[in-house]
Formats: structure tokens, C-alpha cells, sequence
């Protein structure tokens, strides 16, 4: 097995795009050194990222924030300004395990780990976050819910890496919020993720709404009839029965040892009202 | 809190035994510096890995090794071949019964694999990943056959049959066919009809508990070393190295002599760390190579291949008078052993009404085998199973009896000349004790929102004694070596290092105490049953008699007395009457400086078989919170109090306490052995095998009770086991006090939860009503 640590993206592109044999890159390692002891992977090439000064920025870019890709929980949890901007994706990476896991954890590798549970991802999704990738074929851009295609399953191509994501610009009286289920406090997967991010207009009322939601099919979801269901109201009863009956339908869960199908349905819709009733809370404030 | 500064018995200054001294080993545990079994290696190790079967159920037709044996590196490759079968005979092994005939196919599977995970062969390689290969080169021909998981289906006369030899015991006419019942047990006491007769409330509910693991964080690890003439070093981590050594030596054909056990410290037993597995692989791995091997279990290999404790199926049916008294107890309980009998049932029977003064009980185990691992011991096994079902119903009674559940059970306590349904009358035990001083918690006064409730449950273990052995040496500088044969686990050292400085009248700092390996001292039990303190602090007790005794003869000597002249006391000796206007006392250390003048090194050895180890009981308050959308319960607060008969070193009976309910908790909740319809375990890993972490659970209070147990020198009880008996049963009463519903199967998870809350409301008994944001 080699290891590689290029200091540029050119050399990450080129040495993933020249191997032959199993490749992976490395960014925290929380995910792929796990999976390599339980012998679920077994990689020729190792490319670790954090070398690369994009992937480890956090700057201001065109009114919204680019996050680089193998930037940590804890250094999102840090940062003066992002949390104001983005209390939900902050918080969503820094549920991320535990505070050791976080020192590590990667946003990139949430994502590029392919699991529909990943917790980072409903929030991102929802932020309307765009992944930025660097290729053999030069860079491109795609919203973050056209990276995941099904579980362990990218839309990456051969020799991509993803550099960084890109948080649009916050109207004033936006906010977003990610909640997720687990029967214990950390250390733990999540059974359901529902992440909401929404905007008010000067009355109050919903003017625009992202909902996503995660462990409840084989990718993480974005949900436009639940943004729907709540664009225009200022979240009212009936709204967020509204709300909740969209959550259920999108739901394509599985029966397994982690949570009924039933009980993620269930929980699935009141994780995407308690969302969206934290985010319409942070914005009406904000 | 127990009171601190208390003296012992025998007039020393030290005072040290009920106070918080810092424990000896504890500074190696926080740098990293002290040595867990997967710490130790040789030169020239070699690495042991094991081929387990991925069958819940098969006949092995073949094992070819002849691949793996050609692979470069590796050195040795053990099968069934290497070990000689065991005949059938039970032995006791502290609280569980075993069966070498049963030991040597759990070790390495012999004509079937009865459990995914059981051992088939095992390599040892020069490197771990040509031993990883080595393992995929062996080719094991199974024959599939049909599985059985569930306690209830094994019992059924058609179920699959995992041993054609297996016909239940306890029953006459001894039946015709074998089974997969092992066992029936049986205890009564009265005549549990006629006590029906009188009740004016009868509860009956069934219970069912899912098989849970110890779950200690240090996987198993052994290495050992066997050099020509077949003597055999072996390091492990063990609550009992005088146990590994026997079974070793039996499995073997070795004599005990030629074989040294040095148990590393360990990262938790709980009961799990009673048995082999790896230790005997790695000698007879070693024994092949001739060079030493190294194994350490994955977590997975843990979870799959060694002991969890038993899930059950519970019934239980109590009669009350209106006032409250308990006229008759019946149970039945129907244990899973795993694959092969000898499960816990037995102490689970006999625990089921122990707290209880009642006249007529009757309660019947069965011991089931299925295609599940083995069980081992888990803390108190056996009891928190029935005493769950026994503590939800008592609950139960009281509720329809309008009655305050302390109440309740203060007026049936067990005490002092109670007849055990069990069979004995018992001493003095503190389980009023312990409801009293739960009752005047500010806790227990303590008023509750909705959707939290308050539960309340008491709990009892036996203890044991047993054989011990403890070393006292007073060293040229008048310091003193200790030696004891149990692991330390849970603050041993510092307990009995109390002891042996008040025993002696010499500062702690002066007293260091180390676990001895098999060959420095006699036969000594393992760490478990709750013996290690009782029975230790004893074998120190009469070791330093010894040594008392030994330095008044040498005083005497010296200054020409008469034994009446002369007093042991406060670390000296001391003359008295008129002698004591000549001569100075002679302290330890002067003693020391002339050993080699006055008959040589000075020392005690105490060799005992503890008796009289008294029964420890307790009672835990707990509130807990549903979040009735989700099904999900928050612990917010809890409190243990338990009889300790005498706290030797309160913040580690204190550890105990919190530690046991802390597992209660997991079980009660989260913890599951969760199986597929392959027969197959899903969750041998901690993600998904739902152990409480730190943030689940709140600072747990503890309140020491000291009702001293008479028959020890100091008054000590066993603490260690009783803490995990009553949380299950406390925990599901606080589950219907917050949702009026009555869980009656554990672990009482999410889905669960949330499942019952919605059947409820879709019964109409009202809608949920939403908590607060
Ligand atoms: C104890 C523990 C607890 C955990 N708890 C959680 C949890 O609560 N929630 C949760 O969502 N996850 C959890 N995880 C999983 C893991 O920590 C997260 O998925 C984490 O975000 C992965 O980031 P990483 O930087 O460590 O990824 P790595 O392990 O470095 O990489 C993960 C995968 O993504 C690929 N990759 C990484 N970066 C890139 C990139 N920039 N471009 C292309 N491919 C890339 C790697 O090749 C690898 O396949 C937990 C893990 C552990 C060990």
C-alpha cells in the first residue's frame, strides 16, 4: 500500500488519476481507516487531502462561504461567523460522533463515505450547498443532492475529488436547523435526519424553504413537496401537519436492526417539524 | 456517604479502612503506563488468529489445512485434532456449573458448530496478515443444519436439536428423548394454592429479556509460551488466573505445575472474563510452533464468540392481601444457556422472591440451549432477569393496592430470621435499611412534569467466599509487600491496602500491594461473586495475626518476657506492666532492621476458605423522561442505595454501585443481542450493540448502607453484583409512572416505545399530547 500526501489539487487529480488498482483518498480517516481494519476495503493507493490548502479553507466567496472539503467539525464549531450564517450545518457536524471523532470528521468525508445516514448531508442539502469537484477533466460544480446516488454510490468520476462545498448568500431572516434521531446522546448512527433551512419576509411569513432528510432511503433526500408544504405560511398547525405528511410520504425506509420502518416514518415527520420549528425560530431572530 | 475514619477490630491508629485513600495503581491507569493483556509481547511472538464458523448450525464434515500449513509464515494450525475430548462431568465454578465436555467443544468446535462465531481452527503466523491469510486457506466442509435462536421455539419438541445426548434433567420419569431443555429446577416453600386462597389482588404478567453483553471495554488477549519440556508462561486478561490455569492444564494434559499465569490488569470482566477461550489456543499454539503467540479478540469476535448473559422468558403471578401482604409468589423462568447448558437459571430462581418475607413460593427454571454463544457469568447472574419480572409486579400490586411502593415493600422486607424460599434464615440484612434512606432522599420528595415518572425497585445477590490466599512481607525497611491471587477491577488494592495498614498500624504509603501470579501463591478464586474484598480482607486479617503474633515471640525473646508482657498495637510492640518502664516498643521497621538476628524474614500467609459471605441487598430510585413522538427515554436522575456491611474504601463501593446501574440502564433500554433469520448476529459491534455512553447518563447517587455482615472481621459484604439487579425492574416502573403503560419486554427501545404509545392512542385512550420544543 503507498501513501501519498500531494500538496497541490493538480497532484491529488493526477496520482488518483494515474493509478492502477484500488484507490481512496484520505481525509479524516474517521470512515476509511475504520473500514480498512474491518478488511472492508483494502486500498493500493492512498491520497490524503489535507496537504491541499482549498480543502482546508474556510472563506467568504461571492456573498456565501466556501467550506473546504477536509476542513473538521470542530473547526466549523469554531469559526466566529459561520455558526450565525449556518447554525444547522455547524451543528449537524458537530453531531458527528464525539468530541475525538469531530477533532477529525470531515465534511468531504461525510459525504463522499456514500452513506445515506451521513449526518452533515440533510443539512447541506438543505443549505442548497454546491459541491465543488476537481478532476482530470478540470473543475466542476454540482449541488451536493446530485452527489450521492445510493448507498456507497457516487456520481464522482474516476480521478475527482471533491475540493470544497459552497454556501449560498443568507437573505436577512434566514436560518436552517438538522435534527437527528439516536436512542443514545453520541456515538451513534442516525435511524432518521431531517435538516430545514428557510427565509421569512418582512411579515413573517415562509418566502422560501429547503427540507431534507436522511436514513429514510437508500440516499439522502431533498424534499420539495415538505418545502412546499410550508412555503407561505408562518408555520401554523395546519402547515405543520402539512409539513409532516410530506416528510412521511418521501420516506422509502428500511425495516433493519436500527429502527422499524413504521418507527422512521413516525419519527421522520416529527424530526422535520421540530426542524423547521427551531430554523423559523433562528431566523424570526437573526 | 459511609462514615469515614472508622478503626478495626483490632485496636490499631490507622484508621484508614471507610476512607478514600488513593488507590495504588491508579497513577499507571491514568498515564498508560500500566499493562492490559494486549500490552505484553516477546520476542519472536508469533500472532494467533481464529477461524470461527459462519454458521449458526452445522455438522463439520471436514477441516483441510494442508493450504494453510504451506503458506510461508505460518507456524502452527490447531483444529479439533489437537485437543483430547473431556468427559462429562459437572464441577462448580463459582456461581455458574460447568462441564469440561462441554468446555473443550466451546473452545474449538468438535463435531458441530452450534453458534455463528464458534471456534473451527485457529493459525499462528509471523505477521497478522498472513495469519488473515492463513485463515481464508483453510477449507471447512460443513453440513448446514437447521438453527434454532429463540428460547421458546428450542423448547418446542420439533425444534432443531443441537445435542442428540442432552435429555432434561430434574424431571421423573427421565424422558425418552433428548431435547434442548437441560434442565428443570424447582423451589418451594408453603403451599403456594392455599396462599392464593388469601389474596385479594392476584397479578400475572409475562416478561421477556434479550441476551446482553458484559461488555467490557478490553477484548479478550492471551499470550503465551511454551518452551520443550512443556512448561507454559501464559499473560492474560482474566478475573482469575488460578481458574485459566486449571482449566488450561485439564484441557491440555498439563500439570498445574508446569504451568504460570500472570493476569494483566483488565478493562472490565463483569462476569465475562470467568472463562477461557483464547488461552487455551494460544498454548496449544504455541506448544506446535515453539515459539511464543500473541491473540487478541476483535470487538466483533467478542460480541460473537464469547459469553453474553442469558435472554429469558418470564413468568410471574403474586397474591397480596388488601393491606399489602405477599401470600404467594409463582414463577416460572425459561433461560437461554446458549450452546451448551448452564445458564444462570438456577440463582435466577433463587433470587426471584429472596427479597421478600413470604410464606409460600414456588418458582420453576428451565436451562435452554439454542445456537447462540455460550453464556457466561454477568454480575449477579441470573438474578436481574427474575427480579425483574418479580420487582414490575410488586410494582403493580401496589398501584392497584393504592399503596406506596416503598411502603409496599418495607412492609414485606426481608430480615433478620427470614426464611429464604432458597432454603437458609437470614442474618442480619439491610434491605429496610435501604428503603428507608431511599425514602428520605430529597430525590424521592423530588415533584415530576408529565411525561416523566419515578420508579422504584430493590434488588438482592448472595455473594461468595471461597478459597483465598494473601501474603504479607515485611520488607529490611520495615515497609510490607501484599500480595493477593484476584485481579483488582474495581479498586481492590486500595481497599485491602486499608486493611493490611490498619491491620498493622503502619502509614498506607508503607504497604504496596501487587496481584501475585498462579506460582507465588496457593489456589486462590477468581475476582467475581463479590468475594474479592470480603474474602481477601479476611486472608489479610490472618496473615497479619501472623506476623503479629511472630514479632511478640521474637519480642519476648529479645527482652526475656513472658507472652502476657507483651501487646501488639499501633505498629509496635509493646511491653506492659513494669516491663514498660525498661524498654522502649519495637516498631515494625526496628523489627525489620534485625530479622536476620531474630529468626529471619518476617512475614504472614493467610490461606483461608471465606465463610459466611452475607447476602447484600438495595433499592434504586430513578426518574426517566418519554419523548412520546419519538419513543426515546432520557435517565434525569438516580439514586442507589445497598447494604455494603462495611464500606473498607467508600468511592469504590460507590464505583460499584454507580457502575452496575449504569449496565441496569443499558439493559433496561437499548441492549439486544438482535438476530437474523439466518441465525446470524447483526450488531457485534458497539454502534449498533447500544451500550449507555458517558453523556446517556446522569451522575448516579450512591448511598452506602452498613449493616455489618457478622461472620467478617470487619463487617464487609459483597457490594459488587446486587447494583444490576434492581435498575431493569426500577426503570420499567418509572416507564409506566411516566406512560401508564407497563413494559413487560426489555430492552425497552425507541421503536418499542413508540409502538406501544400509538397502539394506546389508537385505542383511544387519548391522542399524545406533544411535549414542549
Ligand atoms: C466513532 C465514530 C462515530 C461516528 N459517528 C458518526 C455520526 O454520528 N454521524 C455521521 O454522519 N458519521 C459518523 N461517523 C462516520 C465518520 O466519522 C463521518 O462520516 C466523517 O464525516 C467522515 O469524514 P472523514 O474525514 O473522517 O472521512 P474519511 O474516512 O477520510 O473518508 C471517508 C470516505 O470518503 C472518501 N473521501 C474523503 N474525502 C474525500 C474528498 N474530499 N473527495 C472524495 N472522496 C473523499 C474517502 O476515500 C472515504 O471513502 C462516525 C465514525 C466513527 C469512527
Amino acid at each position: 500500500m503507498r501513501y501519498e500526501a500531494p500538496k497541490s489539487l493538480q497532484g491529488a487529480v493526477a496520482l488518483l488519476a494515474g493509478a492502477t488498482g484500488e484507490t481512496r483518498v484520505l481525509a479524516g480517516g474517521t470512515d476509511l481507516l475504520v473500514q480498512m481494519r474491518a478488511d472492508v476495503v483494502d486500498p493500493d493507493l492512498i491520497v490524503d487531502i489535507k496537504k491541499i490548502p482549498e480543502t482546508r479553507a474556510i472563506t467568504e466567496d461571492r456573498g456565501g462561504w466556501r467550506i473546504g472539503a477536509a476542513v473538521t467539525g470542530a473547526e466549523l464549531k469554531e469559526h466566529p461567523r459561520l455558526k450565525q450564517a449556518w447554525p444547522g450545518v455547524v451543528e449537524a457536524a458537530n453531531l458527528i460522533g464525539s468530541t475525538q471523532v469531530q477533532g477529525r470528521a470531515t465534511l468531504g468525508g461525510n459525504l463522499c463515505n456514500g452513506s445515506p445516514a451521513a449526518d452533515s448531508v440533510p443539512a447541506l442539502i438543505a443549505a442548497g450547498a454546491l459541491a465543488t469537484l476537481a478532476g482530470p477533466d478540470g473543475a466542476r460544480d454540482l449541488p451536493v443532492e446530485d452527489v450521492m446516488l445510493g448507498p456507497r454510490k457516487l456520481a464522482l468520476r474516476r480521478g475527482e475529488i471533491v475540493v470544497s462545498f459552497w454556501l449560498p448568500p443568507r437573505p436577512p431572516r434566514s436560518s436552517d436547523a438538522y435534527l437527528r434521531f439516536i436512542p443514545r446522546t453520541e456515538m451513534d448512527i442516525a435511524v432518521v435526519g431531517a435538516g430545514v433551512s428557510l427565509t421569512l419576509d418582512n411579515a413573517g411569513t415562509i418566502s422560501a424553504a429547503r427540507v431534507s432528510l436522511g436514513a429514510v432511503a437508500p440516499k439522502v433526500l431533498l424534499v420539495p413537496e415538505a418545502a412546499h408544504a410550508i412555503v407561505g405560511t408562518r408555520l401554523d398547525v395546519a402547515a405543520q401537519q402539512r409539513l409532516e405528511a410530506a416528510a412521511r410520504a418521501a420516506c422509502r425506509p428500511i425495516d433493519d436492526k436500527r429502527g422499524t420502518t413504521e418507527f422512521r416514518v413516525d419519527v421522520a415527520a416529527v424530526l422535520t417539524r421540530r426542524a423547521a420549528l427551531i430554523a423559523l425560530d433562528r431566523a424570526r431572530t437573526s | 456517604m459511609a462514615e469515614n475514619g472508622t478503626n478495626g477490630p483490632s485496636g490499631t491508629n490507622g484508621g484508614y479502612v471507610g476512607t478514600r485513600t488513593i488507590r495504588p495503581d491508579g497513577l499507571d491507569k491514568v498515564t498508560g503506563r500500566a499493562r492490559f493483556g494486549a500490552d505484553y509481547n516477546l520476542p519472536g511472538q508469533l500472532i494467533g488468529r481464529v477461524l470461527r464458523s459462519p454458521h449458526p448450525h452445522a455438522r463439520i464434515v471436514r477441516i483441510d489445512t494442508s493450504k494453510a500449513e504451506a503458506l510461508p509464515g505460518v507456524k502452527a494450525v490447531i483444529t479439533r485434532d489437537d485437543f483430547a475430548d473431556q468427559s462429562s462431568e459437572f464441577i462448580p465454578a463459582g456461581e455458574m456449573l460447568m462441564n469440561y465436555k462441554d468446555v473443550v467443544r466451546n473452545v474449538m468446535a468438535r463435531e458441530k458448530a452450534l453458534y455463528e462465531g464458534h471456534a473451527v481452527a485457529a493459525v499462528a503466523a509471523t505477521s497478522a496478515a498472513i495469519a488473515r491469510r492463513a485463515l481464508k486457506l483453510i477449507d471447512v466442509t460443513y453440513e448446514v443444519l437447521p438453527h434454532v435462536i429463540d428460547v421458546v421455539e428450542a423448547m418446542r419438541p420439533d425444534a432443531p436439536l443441537l445435542h442428540d445426548d442432552l435429555f432434561t434433567a430434574g424431571v421423573e420419569p427421565k424422558p425418552e428423548k433428548p431435547s434442548n431443555i437441560a434442565k428443570r429446577i424447582e423451589i418451594v416453600l408453603g403451599d403456594i394454592e392455599a396462599g392464593f386462597k388469601k389474596a385479594d389482588v392476584i397479578v400475572e404478567r409475562e416478561f421477556k429479556t434479550a441476551a446482553v453483553h458484559q461488555g467490557y471495554i478490553e477484548p479478550h488477549a492471551a499470550l503465551a509460551s511454551v518452551s520443550e519440556d512443556g512448561s507454559t508462561e501464559l499473560w492474560c486478561c482474566t478475573q482469575g488466573h488460578f481458574i485459566v490455569r486449571a482449566h488450561c492444564a485439564r484441557l491440555l494434559g498439563l500439570d498445574i505445575a508446569k504451568i504460570r499465569v500472570t493476569a494483566s490488569e483488565i478493562g472490565g470482566g463483569f462476569g465475562g472474563k470467568t472463562v477461557v477461550y483464547l488461552e487455551p489456543l494460544a498454548i496449544a499454539l504455541s506448544r506446535k510452533a515453539k515459539r511464543p503467540v500473541k491473540m487478541v479478540m476483535s470487538r466483533e469476535e467478542v460480541f460473537k464468540s464469547s459469553g453474553p448473559t442469558s435472554g429469558a422468558t418470564v413468568k410471574v403471578k403474586m397474591g397480596a392481601t388488601k393491606d399489602g401482604k405477599f401470600v404467594a409468589g409463582f414463577a416460572e423462568l425459561k433461560y437461554q444457556a446458549g450452546a451448551f447448558q448452564g445458564s444462570p437459571v438456577q440463582p435466577g430462581v433463587m433470587c426471584a422472591y429472596a427479597p421478600y418475607d413470604m410464606e409460600n413460593v414456588k418458582v420453576i427454571g428451565y436451562d435452554v440451549v439454542s445456537n447462540r454463544p455460550k453464556v457466561a457469568a454477568y454480575r449477579a447472574p441470573g438474578a436481574p432477569i427474575s427480579e425483574y419480572a418479580v420487582e414490575s409486579v410488586v410494582d403493580e400490586i401496589a398501584k392497584k393496592l393504592g399503596l406506596d411502593p416503598i411502603e409496599l415493600r418495607m412492609m414485606n422486607a426481608a430480615r433478620e430470621g427470614t426464611k429464604a424460599a432458597y432454603g437458609p434464615k437470614f442474618g442480619p440484612i439491610g434491605l429496610e435499611e435501604t428503603l428507608n434512606s431511599i425514602k428520605k432522599t430529597e430525590h424521592w420528595n423530588t415533584p415530576l412534569r408529565k411525561w416523566q415518572g419515578r420508579g422504584v425497585a430493590s434488588g438482592f445477590w448472595f455473594n461468595i467466599g471461597g478459597e483465598t490466599c494473601a501474603s504479607l512481607t515485611i520488607n529490611e525497611d520495615g515497609t510490607v509487600s501484599l500480595m493477593v491471587g484476584t485481579p483488582d477491577i474495581g479498586g481492590l488494592r486500595a481497599a485491602l491496602t486499608n486493611i493490611a495498614a490498619d491491620e498493622l498500624g503502619i502509614p498506607y504509603e508503607k504497604v504496596r500491594p501487587i496481584i501475585g501470579d498462579t506460582g507465588s501463591l496457593g489456589f486462590t478464586f477468581l475476582t467475581g461473586g463479590s468475594r474479592s474484598a470480603f474474602s481477601g480482607s479476611m486472608a489479610i486479617v490472618e496473615a497479619a495475626k501472623q506476623i503479629k503474633a511472630e514479632l511478640c515471640a521474637r519480642a519476648c525473646k529479645l527482652w526475656e518476657a513472658k507472652p502476657d508482657q507483651v501487646e501488639f498495637s499501633n505498629g509496635a510492640v509493646r511491653p506492659l506492666g513494669e516491663l514498660a518502664e525498661k524498654i522502649k516498643p519495637m516498631t515494625i521497621a526496628d523489627f525489620a532492621k534485625v530479622a536476620g538476628k531474630t529468626g529471619g524474614p518476617i512475614g504472614g500467609y493467610g490461606r483461608i476458605n471465606a465463610q459466611g459471605a452475607g447476602p447484600s441487598l438495595g433499592t434504586h430510585l430513578v426518574d426517566l423522561e418519554v419523548d412520546p413522538e419519538t419513543g426515546r427515554v432520557t435517565i434525569l436522575r438516580y439514586t442507589v442505595a445497598q447494604d455494603a456491611g462495611k464500606a473498607l474504601h467508600p468511592a469504590y463501593v460507590e464505583g460499584q454501585f454507580q457502575g452496575g446501574a449504569v449496565q441496569g440502564i443499558g439493559w433496561a433500554l437499548n441492549e439486544e443481542y438482535i438476530y437474523g433469520a439466518d441465525g446470524k448476529l447483526q450488531n457485534a459491534g458497539f454502534l449498533d450493540y447500544r451500550m449507555p455512553v458517558a453523556s446517556d447518563v446522569p451522575m448516579i447517587d450512591a448511598i452506602v448502607v452498613e449493616v455489618a455482615n457478622p461472620k467478617h472481621p470487619y463487617g464487609v459484604r459483597g457490594v459488587g453484583e446486587t447494583p444490576i439487579v434492581p435498575p431493569l425492574g426500577a426503570i420499567a416502573n418509572a416507564m409506566e409512572a411516566a406512560t401508564g403503560i407497563r413494559f413487560t419486554e426489555l430492552p425497552m427501545s425507541p421503536p418499542k416505545v413508540l409502538k406501544a404509545l400509538k397502539e394506546r392512542s389508537a385505542g383511544g385512550m387519548g391522542a399524545i399530547s406533544r411535549p414542549p420544543l
